[in-house]
Order: C-alpha cells, then sequence, then structure tokens
C-alpha cells in the first residue's frame, strides 16, 4: 500500500529522470563526445548522491509551503504534478516539475484550508524569476573566461577535444549531483512529512534517516527514467531544439549546475554566510530554464544578436500558468481520493483553547476582547478556527498564525520506549540529559515540549535571529520538529 | 581517458605531417622550376620523384587520418571542416605535383628573357601555399593568427595574378615566337598560377570554418 501511494512520486521522479538528465548530458551524448550507456551510469550515480546527502535543503521550502502530513494527500498533490507535467509536455507548453509541484501543494493548502505560506510562496517566485538570470549572467562571465583561455592557450584542436570530454564528464557528473540535491524535493518533497520510513542504524557507523531513504528511492525513479527514456530526449536535445558546440554546451552545463547548486546546498549557503557573502534561499528550481537562460547569457555575450526574446514570455507564462493548473488539478484529485476512495487525504489538527493557552497568547501581547472570544472553544479543524477568528474581528495575519501556533493540539508523550528508539546521534549529550528528565511526562501542545526543555536547558534555547545564529536555530528546528514527530501520539 | 588524449597525440603528429608533406612539397617545386629554367634536367628530375613521393605520402597519411576521426568519433563538431581542410590541402600537392609533371612530360622551350618572370611567379604562387600551411596549422594550434596568414595567402595569390598577367603579356609580345609557342607558355604561367589560385579557395573555406570553430 505504501508503495502505492509513493508510485506517484516515483512517476514524477521518472518523467524527471527522463527529462532533465538531458538538460544535463544532451549535447554530450547528441554530438556523440560521450557514449551514451557512460552519460546514464554518471548520471543515475551523481543524482542518487546529490539527492541522499544534499536533498534536504531545498525541501524544507516546500515544507514551509504546506505540510501535507497524511500519505494519500502527498499521493494526489505529486500524482497531480506528474499529471501537469505530462499533459503540458503533451500539449507542449513549457512546464517544470518545480512550477507543477508548487500548484499542486497549494492545490492541498486550499483543499484542507491550510493557510500558504506567503513568505515562502513570494520567495519560490522570486527563485524562479532569478534563476534563468543567475545563470545567464554565470554563463556570460565563463563564456568570456573560456574564451580567452581558448584563444590564447593555444592548445591544438584534437587535445581541446579529449579535453572538452573529460570536462563535459565532469561538469555532467556536477550537474547530475545538483539535480538530484536541488529536485529531489520536487518527486519526494511532499512525502516528507508522512514518511512512512524509519530511521536506519547500521553498527553505530551509518545513520540513515527516513527522508534519506525516501530520496533515495526517488533519486532511484530518477535514474531509471534515465535509463529508460532519456536516451530519445537527449538525442533531441543535442541535435534539434538547442544546437551547442561540446564548448557552449560545457558552459551551458556547467552554469546551469551552479545555479542549481546554489539554491540546493546547504552546507554552500552556510559557508556563503558565514564568509559575508550574499546566500539564496534554498529552492527547487527548474533545471531547463537554467538551460535556457545560460543559452541566453551565451547569446548576450556574444552581442546578442539571433536572440529569440519570445523565449523569455515563454519562460514566465509557465511561471504562472503550471501552478495555476496543477493547483486546480490537485484540487480535483484530492477530492477525488477523498470523497471515492474514501481516503485521509489531511489531518484535522484540533485547535482548543483552555486556561493555559489563554495565559500564553496573553503573553504575546494579544488583546484581551479576542481571548475573551476564544476561552474555552475548541474548534475540529483549521478553517472553522480561521472562519471564527474573521467574525469575531481578528483578521490581522500575523495574530492568526500566532494562535493556530499556541492553539495546535498536538498530544506528545515522552515514553521510554520512544525514547530508547529516538536517533540519539542528533543531539548532544547535555541535550538528551534534559529530554531524558522528562520521561513520563505528557504535552498537549508543541510549544509547551519546546518551552519547557529551554527552562532546563541553554543547549535547548534559540538563539537571536542573526545570520551567525542561522544555522543554529535551523538545526534547532529541525530537532524539535523531529521530537513532536517522535512522541506524537496519533490517533488514526 | 587517456587513451583519447594518445590517440589525439598521434593523430596531431601526422596532422603536422602532412603539413610538412605540404610545405616541403612547395619549396621544392620552386627548386625544381628553377633548375628546369637553368636546363638542369637530372636535378629537375630527381625533384619531381620526391614531389610524386610526397604527394603519395600525403595522401596515405590524410587517409589515416580521416579514418582515425570517424573511427574514434573525435571531434565530432569539426570533423567534417578538417577533412575537407585536408583533402583541399592534398589538392594544392596534387597541382604542385600536376606542374612538374607537365614540364617534364612536355618540355616547353623557355627563352632565358622569361626566366626572371617564371621564377618571381613560381616564387609568389609557393609563398602562396607557404603561407596556406601556417593558416591551417593556425587553425588547429591558434585560432586567432587564422586570418592573418589567410589574408597573406589573399596577397600572395593576387601578387601571382599580376606577375602572371605580366609574364603572359611579354610572352605574347615576343616577335621571335611562334603562336603555338605563345601558347605552350601561356599554359605554363597559367599552370604556375593555378597553384597560388588552389591555395586561395582552400583558405577561403577555412576563413569560413574559423568563424565555425570560434566559441
Amino acid at each position: 500500500m505504501i508503495l502505492f501511494f509513493l508510485s506517484s512520486g516515483l512517476f514524477l521522479g521518472w518523467s524527471l529522470g527522463a527529462n532533465d538528465a538531458a538538460n544535463v548530458f544532451g549535447t554530450a551524448v547528441g554530438t556523440r563526445m560521450i557514449k551514451f550507456k557512460t552519460a546514464a551510469i554518471i548520471a543515475s550515480v551523481c543524482l542518487v548522491l546529490g539527492a541522499v546527502l544534499e536533498g534536504a535543503g531545498a525541501t524544507k521550502i516546500l515544507g514551509e509551503l504546506g505540510a501535507i502530513d497524511t500519505l494519500p494527500g502527498s499521493f494526489a498533490v505529486a500524482f497531480a504534478a506528474g499529471f501537469t507535467v505530462t499533459i503540458m509536455t503533451r500539449l507542449r507548453l513549457p512546464v517544470s516539475t518545480s512550477q507543477a509541484i508548487v500548484g499542486a501543494i497549494i492545490g492541498w493548502n486550499l483543499f484542507s484550508g491550510s493557510p500558504t505560506n506567503l513568505t515562502s510562496l513570494t520567495k519560490i517566485f522570486l527563485t524562479w524569476v532569478l534563476c534563468p538570470v543567475i545563470s545567464a549572467f554565470f554563463a556570460m562571465l565563463l563564456y568570456w573566461l573560456t574564451k580567452y583561455i581558448l584563444e590564447n592557450s593555444k592548445i591544438h584542436l584534437l587535445t581541446m577535444d579529449a579535453i572538452t570530454r573529460l570536462a563535459l564528464i565532469i561538469v555532467g557528473a556536477f550537474g547530475a549531483y545538483s539535480l538530484g540535491a536541488n529536485n529531489i524535493a520536487n518527486v519526494m518533497g511532499v512525502f516528507v512529512p508522512s514518511s512512512p520510513f524509519q530511521d536506519l542504524s547500521l553498527g553505530n557507523i551509518v545513520h540513515i534517516s527516513s527522508i534519506q531513504q525516501l530520496f533515495f528511492l526517488g533519486a532511484v525513479a530518477i535514474s531509471i527514467g534515465v535509463f529508460t527514456y532519456s536516451y530519445k530526449v537527449m538525442h533531441t536535445v543535442g541535435k534539434d531544439l538547442f544546437r551547442l558546440s561540446p564548448v557552449t554546451a560545457f558552459i551551458v552545463v556547467l552554469s546551469h549546475s551552479l545555479v542549481l547548486y546554489l539554491f540546493a546546498s546547504q552546507n554552500l549557503r552556510n559557508w556563503l554566510l558565514s564568509n559575508n557573502l550574499p546566500a539564496l534561499p534554498l529552492v527547487p528550481v527548474s533545471s531547463s530554464q537554467a538551460v535556457i537562460g545560460a543559452i541566453l547569457g551565451i547569446a548576450l555575450a556574444k552581442g546578442g544578436r539571433n536572440i529569440q526574446w519570445n523565449i523569455l514570455g515563454r519562460i514566465s507564462s509557465g511561471w504562472v500558468t503550471t501552478p495555476i493548473i496543477a493547483g486546480f488539478i490537485s484540487f480535483m484529485t484530492l477530492f477525488f481520493v477523498q470523497n471515492v476512495f474514501d481516503q485521509h487525504v489531511y489531518h484535522e489538527t484540533v485547535y482548543s483553547f483552555p486556561e493555559v493557552v489563554i495565559e500564553r497568547l496573553q503573553e504575546e501581547d494579544i488583546d484581551g476582547d479576542y481571548l475573551e472570544f476564544l476561552s474555552g472553544m475548541e474548534f475540529g479543524n483549521i478553517r472553522r478556527l480561521n472562519r471564527y477568528m474573521n467574525e469575531i474581528g481578528l483578521r490581522e495575519k500575523e495574530i492568526q498564525a500566532k494562535v493556530r501556533y499556541f492553539s495546535a493540539l498536538k498530544e506528545m508523550e515522552i515514553s521510554k520506549l520512544l525514547l530508547r528508539q529516538m536517533d540519539t546521534e542528533m543531539f548532544s549529550p547535555r541535550q538528551l540529559q534534559t529530554l531524558n528528565s522528562l520521561q513520563g511526562s505528557v504535552f498537549l501542545f508543541e510549544w509547551e515540549l519546546i518551552e519547557q526543555l529551554a527552562a532546563l536547558s541553554a543547549e535547548w534555547h534559540y538563539r537571536e535571529d542573526t545570520e551567525e545564529n542561522l544555522a543554529h536555530n535551523r538545526e534547532l528546528k529541525r530537532q524539535f520538529d523531529y521530537l513532536i514527530e517522535t512522541f506524537r501520539i496519533r490517533k488514526r | 581517458m587517456a587513451l583519447v588524449l594518445r590517440l589525439s597525440k598521434i593523430i596531431e603528429n601526422q596532422i603536422d605531417e602532412f603539413l610538412d608533406i605540404a610545405s616541403e612539397s612547395g619549396l621544392i617545386t620552386k627548386k625544381a622550376i628553377d633548375n628546369y629554367l637553368k636546363e638542369n634536367r637530372q636535378e629537375f628530375n630527381t625533384r619531381l620523384e620526391r614531389v610524386i613521393d610526397y604527394e603519395r605520402k600525403a595522401d596515405e597519411l590524410r587517409t589515416d587520418v580521416e579514418k582515425q576521426l570517424y573511427m574514434r568519433t573525435l571531434i565530432p563538431e569539426n570533423r567534417g571542416d578538417v577533412l575537407a581542410i585536408l583533402e583541399n590541402t592534398d589538392n594544392v600537392i596534387d597541382s604542385m605535383k600536376h606542374t612538374l609533371q607537365l614540364f617534364s612530360i612536355e618540355n616547353p622551350d623557355i627563352p632565358t628573357k622569361f626566366d626572371v618572370l617564371f621564377n618571381e611567379l613560381t616564387d609568389s604562387s609557393i609563398q602562396s601555399v607557404e603561407w596556406l600551411v601556417r593558416s591551417v596549422r593556425a587553425f588547429f594550434k591558434d585560432i586567432k593568427s587564422v586570418n592573418d596568414y589567410i589574408h597573406k595567402v589573399g596577397f600572395y595569390e593576387k601578387e601571382t595574378d599580376d606577375i602572371a598577367v605580366r609574364l603572359k603579356t611579354m610572352i605574347f609580345a615576343a616577335e621571335e615566337l611562334e603562336l603555338s609557342s605563345k601558347i605552350h607558355l601561356r599554359f605554363f604561367a597559367s599552370s604556375i598560377e593555378s597553384i597560388s589560385d588552389c591555395a586561395e579557395s582552400v583558405s577561403d573555406r577555412l576563413a569560413i570554418y574559423t568563424i565555425k570553430r570560434m566559441i
């Protein structure tokens, strides 16, 4: 059953492998610089590595956009995205899995009544615009640099050919790694909150988290896509669509890979921040648009002649149409899965306002009049709470978000059994010690656990919101999410 | 990878050898015509033999390079251009051999008063071959310089044309010669002139291939 639910994500992965691997190795294979088999093996290995090692970065923002918390819900969302990609490809319209999955998640938000995080959505949208622009910028710089080197190094055409082959393999491997790291979020991101896997530890040496297992599965699906279908696409890309010389292909693939890596790697982001360099948000972007951006960059560096500006119009229309279509299909699929197959496509969170929550909200300086209205109330789902808040005149989005956070019931028990089973590698000895001291405690709300732990040890404290503390706070958030997920009592 | 690099080196050496042959054939042709004008037939024949020999070797090298490039799918983007360059350069070697063979077969009677212009004509025509070889070498190794060399090929081709016009005018102005002799001599002047035409047509193609090679 689990595999059935994952199948839509795997299908999405297959289609990603079939189409986007061609962005990385298309020209090299199309021009017969590299054999398809070599390209497919390198692409698959690097895709899996990228997905498993650095796939988590870009996944986070999709979780922020909408935390789909049931497997049938994730199935419907991934299916909607995959279906959108398929029909738009058939209709020869520009499409990207990143844009489809974002639209599908918004569809889930609308269906489940969950609020869409506008900050994340804006961030994602800006990234889509930035992706081809940065790619074009990189391609221009790389073009000038490569041209200078080629013109002044006096390397023989044949030696250059051999070097170009090697360079295409190396950047292709990097490209596949970046593609795996950036785009695995599209394939498996929606399954993360409802991952059916358990963390694995092999003799305390190798630790594989449930998310890594999920990403591995997704990456295998992408690899199957590479082996089974990308040959055709590579030949189309290599010969018809973007007819590039091997050297320009090298520039295009390198620019594309750098952009995808910039938008995917948590390590690179941390390094950039620690060196006071500008860092980009980690967001899944479109591999094809990065390629088009790079090709435009080269055309601009060559003087800007023969640029088909209408291609830019086609790209930007995709930013809007794809999410809308995917959102609509997602909504319809969720409706179908819920009402025809009787599956829970989302968990109904109950929002409760006992005395303890009202007191906590008072500390947040929320108007006493509102709290009087809310005191003692309980709402079976987010839609009812939202409607009620609007009725009593509490319309400010920020305050609404606080009310939702502090009243969301998430019953947790710090049981002895779970303390033994949990992944202790993630925490420091001091953190574990304080956690163990809470054994047997029951918490109704997420914030109760967080505040209790913070009261017991400074290591559970969020630090001031500055650039240097970003990594610490992110890690702490990850730890809290893990604890809540682990100790939550689910009434299915 | 090491294998591809080693193979590339072998082909690079073959191409270099091919171009050495083209250049040397030009120099020998020049000397051979000078020998003919000075009526040193033995020396002329030896040089003719060498050019024939070189031409055969150039053919072999070209065929071998072609085979390797196709079999190993090397330089897929430039393969057609490189083969065209080699084939056309081979035609230049052919045309030099052909001219010398005509001298040997038809044995034209060239009055000494035409020696200077015949020598000038040969020198200028062979200069265009010399610069062609340099431009082909540059096409492989130093793309930025190709156009400078191509320009020189063009210059010597025009120079050859001018000398040929002067020589032909002088031939037809010579009252002591029969019309048949005049036509025969003009034919030899044209034959030497055609070497530079051949070189120029290769350089014209090379100019296009160079634009294609620029990234």
